[in-house]
């Protein structure tokens, strides 16, 4: 039997390296991969608990959270289409309208 | 033993996949490594006894979301991406923030105590069959979240078109 602080660490080891990329890569799409990394982790912990437990309202939660996240990827993609169309560029830092 | 060598085995797997997705330069080569991420994270939750869990993580996630993710990356045609630095200036910090609230974590799990025990046990979900057991608790227990999700999937529906539609010139 693996113990459950196993997997509640894989999670959030997961989770810590998908805030690493979310706040360091200079490429947009990466920074939503990292959403999605961090989503993941929470996953993980969520079904683990779930199954220690012994209740499925954990595994309800993922649902929603694979729904929500499809949802994201979904509305994330076409922001980014369109903010490549008006300043062609995907880097972050060299957005800087909203500076004062 | 070996369920202990066999979490091993995916807990490795599953960091060094993670740590590739953030650090490769090609966006492409990152979508490739996040699919084989999908799949580990999927034959965890077979581990797990989460069956019904696992096939959406791989047609949802891996069959839906990475698509999706692959089609933006090539529709936008990144060949200076190769050349270009990966990480802004401040990375360290960034480091230090993630390191910082690791750390933290992994203490506090430590100090973690379980609640009493529900009634859905391994042997509960084997006679019902897992798909069939979660399906009773989300059309009953969790009905009004299931339809505020459709509403949700509507508003990313209309969201997505309205956003990536070019202006119309009338």
């Amino acid at each position: 039997m693996v113990p459950l602080n196993w997997y509640l660490t894989l999670g959030a080891v997961v989770f810590m390296i998908g805030v690493f990329g979310f706040l360091t890569r200079r490429n947009i799409i990466i920074m939503f991969m990292s959403v999605e990394l961090m989503l993941n982790g929470v996953n993980i912990s969520l079904i683990s608990l779930s199954h220690f437990l012994q209740d499925l309202r954990g595994q309800i939660l993922v649902f929603f959270i694979i729904t929500v996240a499809a949802a994201e990827a979904a509305i994330g993609l076409a922001i980014i289409i369109a903010l490549f169309r008006n300043k062609s560029t995907i880097h972050v830092d060299e957005m800087s309208e909203m500076k004062g | 033993m070996l369920p202990k060598l066999f979490f091993g085995y995916y807990a490795v797997v599953i960091t060094f996949l993670s740590v590739l997705i953030i650090t490769r330069k090609n966006p492409v080569h990152s979508v490739m490594w996040m699919l084989l991420l999908f799949f580990h994270i999927a034959g965890l939750y077979l581990f797990l006894n989460a069956e019904f869990i696992a096939a959406i993580q791989v047609i949802v996630y891996a069959g839906a979301i990475l698509v999706l993710f692959l089609f933006v990356v090539l529709l936008l045609n990144l060949r200076e991406e190769l050349q270009v630095k990966r990480f802004v200036g401040s990375w360290p910090a960034g480091l230090i923030i993630a390191a910082g609230m690791l750390a933290i974590v992994v203490n506090v799990i430590k100090s973690f105590t379980a609640a009493p025990r529900g009634i859905y046990s391994i042997e509960y979900i084997k006679n019902a069959t897992h798909t069939k057991a979660l399906g009773q608790v989300l059309y009953t227990e969790y009905l009004f979240p299931f339809e505020i999700a459709s509403l949700i999937l509507l508003v990313a529906i209309i969201g997505a078109i309205v956003l990536a539609k070019r202006k119309l010139r009338s």
